[in-house]
């Protein structure tokens, strides 16, 4: 289960920099064989390694700097024992990804505990930056926050005013669930009812029955992945749309939408921190990814992965220094970020990473011109107004 | 309008209905279990995996051979039967003279096997497979998907044909002498190897079937009879370890119990059928229409 990988850049040089143990070495966890795994799994891992490998030709870095990566099984038990193995017995610096909002809690005590340093990209729930959040965790790619804002917004303000939840009984579905819900009603919309599934499911006929019976004019969905996947599919059969019922996929990924086929996903709604066909540096990201994970294109979490690796090295190359993980974090926040694929960004005191998000729309069968063709844009959430406000979040840190 | 329980009556008919179509892929599923443990002695924990085999057959003669979906539900279930038969052969055949342990690791680290492989082709996110039938009809109190109807019809028939085969023909009564004596069958001149081979293949076949049904309304992704197996187990032991009628009527049931606890309390929908399990084993562990061996 905890493999090793690539020792990547063993320099020639005297090594200048005191690292621990000297090397830097990070560790990504995610799903590497559940519903998350194609979201996640070892597309992250070869983006930490992409991150690296681009990192070290811009700068010619002396550093030893290795990827290790194990499968959580989104489990938070199992998360957590991996964590504490890779701080105490593996000496791994930074710990990378972690979807799965529970596991992602959990190793986001560990790790403060440990004084290490923890980039999110794959969890969701926006509590790592609110009342969860502490010095040695950034959050880098999304949150239910801001998934909430952009979609549950652009739906209300296009009439969708009556909402019912079909929610994920986690903590992530619980947390996009709240936070969807505090957008409808700030929006004056409503809130009709809501019904917690049990993670994984298989069948949604069921909750699917009863919220068509609420007569809510928008059914959210906040779930993710296979049960996204399963939602939606049944959803059609079941004639919710048909019915003049609407379906609002709070967190998508491009992965899901390629699993349901244009015909049953077009015209679904949601919002994005990243897409591959928008900039050039993005679409080469997209090709090179594509050929070393079997033609699977990146998520959002994925180009997170490689942004996040790319400023944690630019930091501790700085620092010449990977020691204090609450060090690294505070001089990860000092610097305003840039890479290739999310451009020119900042991170909050409370840990949040600012950037643009998009609202998207999945193209219709004859809008797609090749594949993975899947988005248009809708909407640009400017980076100031894509986040829930730092005074918002009761983060201990920001008082 | 009056309430039942705070739920209205309406809603509760549909809810009904639902948990029974559910109950149809349990009852097909555990079907193919006490086929193939109560005719053999093996507890196949390859089960999932070969439901799930039976989706992806059936996506793949949709997509490399472009046989739509009614094809596949006759030449799916026979291809992964096939090969359901070449690990009876190759595997399981070496393990009659031990214990069901045996078997059951076998079949176990089998399924994670052939889920790996398939998830190394095909990614974990599931594969497109659109529904043969859409559309449907308004009951009154609930709109029932023609899709639906038809796959509670479809298991039903097969279920009783299974039964009926098994404990009324003559085909059926040796297979359940062999069971019982194999070297006394042998002596009467009855390829007994032959037909638990057989047998074991046709168990799988019915795995392969429910496979197809799930295809057009289930994410097709590797691990989607990982999720479903333990329950199936759950229903087959309620039902009687081996008991043909015992599992479907068992599968039914539950999937109505599920259904009811749906709306009830959702958080729990996916224990209850162990709760269950842990009572009926408590109060009667050879099940509910099984025999104490």
């Amino acid at each position: 289960m905890l493999a090793a990988a690539a020792a990547v850049a063993a320099g020639a040089g005297v090594a200048h920099a005191q690292y621990s143990d000297g090397a830097i070495k990070i560790g990504v966890m995610n799903d590497q064989s559940g519903l998350y795994a194609d979201l996640t799994g070892q597309g992250s891992v070869w983006s930490a390694k992409k991150a690296i490998e681009d990192f070290c030709k811009a700068t010619k870095c002396h550093d030893k700097i290795e990827v290790v990566f194990a499968d959580h099984q989104n489990k938070p038990d199992v998360g957590s024992n991996i964590v504490r193995q890779w701080y105490d017995v593996d000496k791994v610096d930074v710990v990378v990804d972690v979807p799965t909002s529970s596991v992602a809690l959990a190793v986001n005590n560990i790790t403060k505990e440990k004084n290490k340093v923890f980039l999110v990209s794959g969890a969701a729930t926006s509590d790592l930056t609110g009342k969860a959040c502490t010095p040695n965790t950034i959050h880098w790619t999304y949150d239910t926050w801001a998934l909430a804002n952009g979609t549950a917004n652009a739906i209300v303000k296009t009439g969708g005013k009556t909402w019912f939840f079909l929610t994920a009984d986690y903590a992530f579905g619980h947390a996009l669930e709240r936070d969807t819900a505090a957008v409808v009603e700030k929006a004056g919309g409503k809130v009709l009812g809501k019904v917690r599934h049990p993670f994984p499911g298989q069948d949604f006929s069921s909750f699917l029955l009863q919220a068509q019976a609420s007569k809510a004019k928008i059914i959210g969905l906040a779930n993710a992945g296979g049960d996204t996947i399963n939602s939606i599919k049944q959803a059609a059969e079941f004639g919710i749309v048909k019915g003049g019922q609407n379906l609002a996929g709070l967190l998508v990924f491009i992965t899901d939408v390629h699993a349901l086929g244009l015909q049953t996903a077009q015209g679904l709604i949601f919002t994005e921190a990243w897409y591959w066909d928008t900039t050039d540096a993005n679409r080469a990201f997209a090709k090179e990814f594509a050929a070393a994970n079997r033609g699977n294109y990146p998520t959002m979490i994925h180009a997170g992965v490689y942004s996040a690796v790319t400023h944690y090295l630019k930091a501790v190359h700085e620092m010449k220094s990977d020691a204090d993980g609450a060090a690294v974090v505070a001089k990860m926040k000092s610097m305003p970020t840039d890479d290739k694929l999310f451009g020119k960004g900042t991170i909050r005191a409370d840990g949040r990473k600012i950037h643009p998000m998009y609202l998207f729309e999945v193209k219709s069968p004859a809008e797609s011109k090749a594949p993975w063709d899947y988005y248009k844009l809708r909407a640009t959430i400017p980076a100031e107004e894509a986040f829930r406000p730092l005074k918002d979040g009761g983060c201990p840190l920001v008082k | 309008m009056f309430e039942l329980i705070g739920v209205p009556p309406q809603a509760l008919f549909g809810q009904l209905l639902l948990g029974l179509i559910n109950g149809a892929f349990y009852a097909l599923l555990s079907l193919g279990l006490a086929v193939i443990f109560g005719l053999m002695n093996v507890i196949n924990f390859t089960h999932g995996a070969q439901y799930m085999m039976g989706a992806f057959c059936a996506w793949m003669l949709l997509t490399y051979l472009g046989i739509p979906y009614w094809g596949a539900l006759v030449l799916a279930p026979i291809i992964v039967g096939a090969t359901g038969i070449v690990i009876e052969r190759l595997f399981i055949s070496r393990l009659y003279h031990l214990d069901h342990l045996y078997g059951l690791l076998l079949t176990f680290g089998l399924a994670l096997i052939i889920e790996g492989m398939f998830r190394r082709e095909y990614g974990s996110s599931g594969l497109p497979y659109s529904n043969p039938l859409p559309g449907g009809t308004n009951l009154g109190f609930m709109f029932l998907p023609w899709y639906r109807a038809w796959v509670v019809a479809l298991s039903l028939m097969v279920c009783l044909a299974t039964w009926f085969m098994i404990e009324k023909t003559q085909l059926g009564s040796y297979l359940r002498a062999a069971t019982e004596r194999p070297d006394l069958v042998q002596a009467f001149g009855i390829n007994v190897p032959r037909m638990i081979t057989l047998t074991y293949g046709f168990g799988v076949g019915l795995a392969a079937l429910a496979g197809v049904l799930a295809a057009p309304i289930y994410s097709v992704n590797p691990v989607m009879g990982a999720n479903l197996i333990i329950v199936v187990f759950a229903v087959v032991v309620i039902g009687g370890m081996g008991s043909i009628m015992g599992s479907i009527v068992t599968g039914f049931g539950l999937g109505v119990v599920e259904g009811l606890t749906k709306v009830f309390y959702p958080e729990a929908s996916n224990t209850v059928i162990f709760v269950i399990m842990a009572i009926v084993l408590m109060l009667r562990p050879q099940g509910l229409f099984g025999t104490p061996r």
